[in-house]
């Protein structure tokens, strides 16, 4: 029987970007806020020392501050004629853990959707008909605009100082930026990051072909900057230790770095660390959370009363607490009735590979945000009418790391061990870059997120189960996109180079994206979302659930940026709306 | 943070033996103080609230491994993994190899650890007999197991196969055909997949090969200057600023530089 606790205003469960910039701002609203973190409290001094932190076996490899799939996982299948078995061992994504989350490991590219994301459905169907839209989808409009989301996108990218150009500042284009961006109000805090020599290639073959290449956004900073809660940070050093390490530099913007110095003096802010939140607790009549129930370090189970309860777990994390907990309805694939766990969607990779003669481009002088990108094929910047398929990819060419016991690539065809590949694996090193498209995945009626039936965490509750596998849409996406850089590749003088096709089926065992999306989405419709626009539970309005777990269906970019801004936006209402008059915010 | 911040932050942290001083203490404070105690004194929750828990010199080092014997090999596992190894990443004119690098070091402390025994994983049943190859790792045995039962089952196909002779005793040709074959997973040996074990030896040696030098691989950087990885330098900024030239600064580890190879 749980023990309990005195009642707080705000229980925040999950201490990463969300969780720390709520318990911050409402903190200073004056309200009492506990944060509750599962794994340990986590600082740049001591956990990314830079005598301990560039160390390639420790945290790239053996996985040291990601949470530990004993702790929890989910399982896996791909469609659900299939029996899914658990993920052992993290692959395709890495879950963070600990203060700071995903946040603390992460690359650093920092992207706003663009205007039509928000409107995928109604813009593809306006300008093409509905024939274009793909079989099974579950395709539906944000309930807010990118217009709506600006200052907010702004508030978020002031918090971590991110690098780069504007491409459209209050709706004139500027030259070096992304002209295709939506408007923003102000140029980025501070200058890009410098590139590589592989991107001047990039830049110069991509302008030679009509398209519009420029240093891509970065949570890697690149002058010093000091952010509007008083947290400094130093420039950048291309050191090549950003994603899966934490920064020793105070260099790349995570919750360690832009807000937890100020966080933590607020007086009536409380983080308990290694404390599993495993329930959110529900009135009688199920209409209201009375807060949450936790596990600490020691396996005893305490109670956490709190008005208002906001979910800022990792996305998928935060489904599954919405699913145990009884907080809206479970989707059901079947019936394709219910809502929590629809909509899961994730990201496609593909590309090519480009070999040069006598060249050096340094891949370990890198940053996890480091390179030159391009938006002419990305969302509806581009006429799909003759290819089919709805979506589109940011293309890029970036040089993130050099770190060598996962970077060491030789040509296609190459033996895979003895002097042959020992002298390939010399050789290539210094001459082989990429062009990468990171690419949308629509939703669909036959990906979801529900809870497994024979699997179990430590504590005997039911594993998440994801049922997911790329759709024809996305693979001829991914596939077109393949050749478009394979174009680019050429154009930037390689000798030789090898396409990259999208990987099917969906596997978990190598690396591609931590960028899950869907599961608790938001939308206008409480028939079709989870969250109504402010983030707020259409059932339960004291629970409100952050992350990318919020998307509709995934965009051609890194959640971050999208997942800062809807923190900010949410933020808004709940401090200018519902704690003036606590209720739901949108009537059914 | 801001160095005005960063001191302030000093001054405001307190040495574990001192109590934290709280000046002008509001209501709200008394009350917050007073639910910490109440959460403290039966919770063990680590309760972080009002200073960063940051104590001077703390940090999270890992052990150096330190050469010399086996903590987890038998002298004859070891040996064939010493002689798989040197076949996987040969000494040759490029250099060390895998072998010589220190590699069936790196791996038999690296099953000593955390990662011999999965302990990190997943590693709740039922286990199926029949995973899809998308759902990756599903099997019950963890890196020792796989290890000690692969080199057993290994040395008995060696004995049935060469006339007795054990893997070590095989003529370069013998091993790298016998290697190619469990790689491919078309050598059938006697309850224990070839091809599990000759993906977990080569994971391993990749790993210890470019390693940082700190767990017993990797020496004297022998796979950095290979392939011109500098290290753990943590500032290429004169790289950024010099594109396309070649790098010619020796790579440094996380021990540093001189001090590596010495026993």
């Amino acid at each position: 029987m749980a023990r309990r606790l005195p009642r707080k205003d705000v229980v925040i469960v999950g201490l990463g970007w969300t969780g720390s910039i709520l318990a911050l701002e409402l903190a200073r609203a004056g309200l009492e806020v506990v944060a509750i973190e599962r794994g340990p409290w986590r600082d740049t001094a001591t956990d990314f020392n830079i005598g301990t932190a560039p160390d390639e076996l420790r945290y790239a490899v053996r996985h040291d501050i990601f949470l530990r799939p004993r702790q929890e996982t989910l399982t896996m299948r791909n469609n659900s004629s299939q029996t899914a078995l658990p993920i052992r061992r993290w692959g395709s994504f890495l879950p963070g853990n600990g203060v700071g989350g995903a946040g603390s490991h992460w690359n650093g590219q920092t992207w706003r959707f663009l205007p039509d994301d928000f409107r995928l459905r109604s813009h593809m169907i306006d300008r093409y008909g509905e024939k274009i839209m793909p079989e099974g989808h579950q395709i539906q409009d944000w309930p807010m605009s990118y217009d709506e989301l600006e200052p907010f996108y702004d508030e978020f990218e002031r918090c971590l100082g991110i690098s780069g150009k504007a491409g459209n500042l209050k709706g004139q284009i500027q030259s070096g930026g992304n002209p295709f961006e939506g408007q923003r109000s102000s140029e980025y805090p501070t200058p890009p990051l410098k590139q590589g020599y592989s991107q001047e290639l990039f830049m110069k073959a991509a302008s030679g072909m009509g398209l519009h290449p420029f240093p891509r956004p970065s949570a890697n900073i690149s002058s010093a900057y000091t952010n509007q809660y008083g947290c400094s940070m130093a420039p950048c050093t291309y050191c090549g230790f950003c994603e899966r390490f934490g920064c020793s530099n105070y260099s790349k913007s995570s919750p360690q770095t832009c807000v937890l110095p100020a966080l933590v003096r607020e007086p009536n802010f409380e983080a308990r660390t290694e404390c599993e939140v495993t329930k959110v607790n529900l009135s009688g009549d199920g209409k209201m959370a009375t807060g949450v129930v936790y596990v600490d370090a020691n396996g005893e189970e305490w109670e956490q009363p709190a008005d208002l309860v906001l979910l800022c777990a990792y996305g998928l994390f935060n489904v599954r607490l919405m699913l145990l907990s009884g907080i809206g309805k479970a989707y059901d694939p079947n019936t394709g009735e219910g809502v929590v766990g629809r909509n899961y969607a994730y990201q496609t990779g593909s590309g090519a590979t480009a070999f040069f003669d006598n060249v050096n481009f340094n891949p370990f002088a890198a940053a996890g945000s480091l390179g030159a990108a391009l938006d002419d094929y990305n969302s509806d910047n581009f006429d799909h009418g003759p290819h089919g398929f709805v979506g589109g990819a940011s293309i890029t060419n970036a040089h993130t790391n050099g770190r060598p016991i996962m970077y060491h690539p030789t040509p296609r065809g190459t033996p895979t061990w003895g002097s042959a590949w020992k002298k390939a694996v010399r050789d290539t090193y210094q001459r082989v870059t990429n062009v990468g498209a990171q690419g949308s995945v629509m939703s669909y009626r036959a990906n979801y997120l529900d809870l497994d039936p024979t699997y179990k965490d430590q504590y005997g509750r039911p594993l998440m189960r994801m049922t997911f596998d790329f759709q024809p849409n996305e693979i001829k996406m991914a596939n077109w996109m393949a050749e478009r850089c394979e174009e680019i590749a050429k154009a930037m003088g390689a000798k030789t180079t090898q396409i990259n096709r999208l990987n099917t089926p969906w596997n978990v065992v190598p690396y591609q994206s931590t960028h899950n999306t869907g599961g608790t989405v938001t939308g206008s419709d409480p028939k079709t979302s989870v969250l109504n626009r402010y983030l707020q539970s259409w059932d339960v309005p004291n629970v409100f659930v952050m992350g990318a777990s919020t998307f509709p269906q995934n965009a051609g970019y890194n959640p971050t940026g999208t997942v800062g801004a809807l923190t900010y936006w949410a933020l808004d209402a709940i401090k200018s709306k519902y704690l003036k008059s606590p209720g739901a915010l949108v009537q059914q | 943070m801001q160095t005005d911040d960063r001191s302030a932050m000093r001054a405001k942290f307190a040495p574990p033996t001192e109590k934290p001083k709280h000046s002008g203490m509001s209501r709200r404070s008394l009350l917050a103080t007073a639910a910490l105690l109440i959460t403290t004194s039966g919770a063990t929750a680590k309760v972080v609230t009002k200073v960063l828990p940051w104590r001077p010199n703390e940090v999270y080092p890992v052990t150096p491994v330190v050469p010399g014997g086996w903590l987890f090999f038998t002298a004859e596992e070891a040996a064939v993994i010493e002689a798989i190894v040197d076949r996987l990443i040969p000494t040759d004119e490029l250099g060390p190899g895998a072998k010589d690098a220190g590699v069936t070091t790196f791996i038999d402390r690296q099953l000593t650890g955390p990662y011999g025994g999965h302990d990190w994983l997943y590693m709740q049943g039922p286990f199926s007999d029949k995973p899809l190859p998308t759902q990756g790792l599903q099997s019950p045995l963890t890196p020792r197991q796989q290890y000690r039962q692969g080199l057993a089952a290994l040395a008995a196909y060696c004995k049935a196969n060469f006339s007795g002779r054990s893997f070590v005793d095989l003529s370069g040709e013998e091993k790298d055909k016998l290697l190619a074959g469990m790689e491919k997973g078309e050598v059938k040996f006697e309850g224990f997949p070839s091809r599990t074990l000759f993906n977990a030896i080569y994971a391993n040696t990749v790993e210890g090969f470019f390693a940082d030098p700190i767990y017993g691989g990797n020496k004297d950087m022998a796979g950095w200057k290979l392939i011109g990885f500098p290290g753990v330098r943590y500032d290429f900024r004169d790289v950024i600023d010099n594109p396309n030239k070649p790098y010619t600064l020796p790579p440094v580890a996380m021990q540093g530089r001189q001090a590596w190879g010495e026993r």
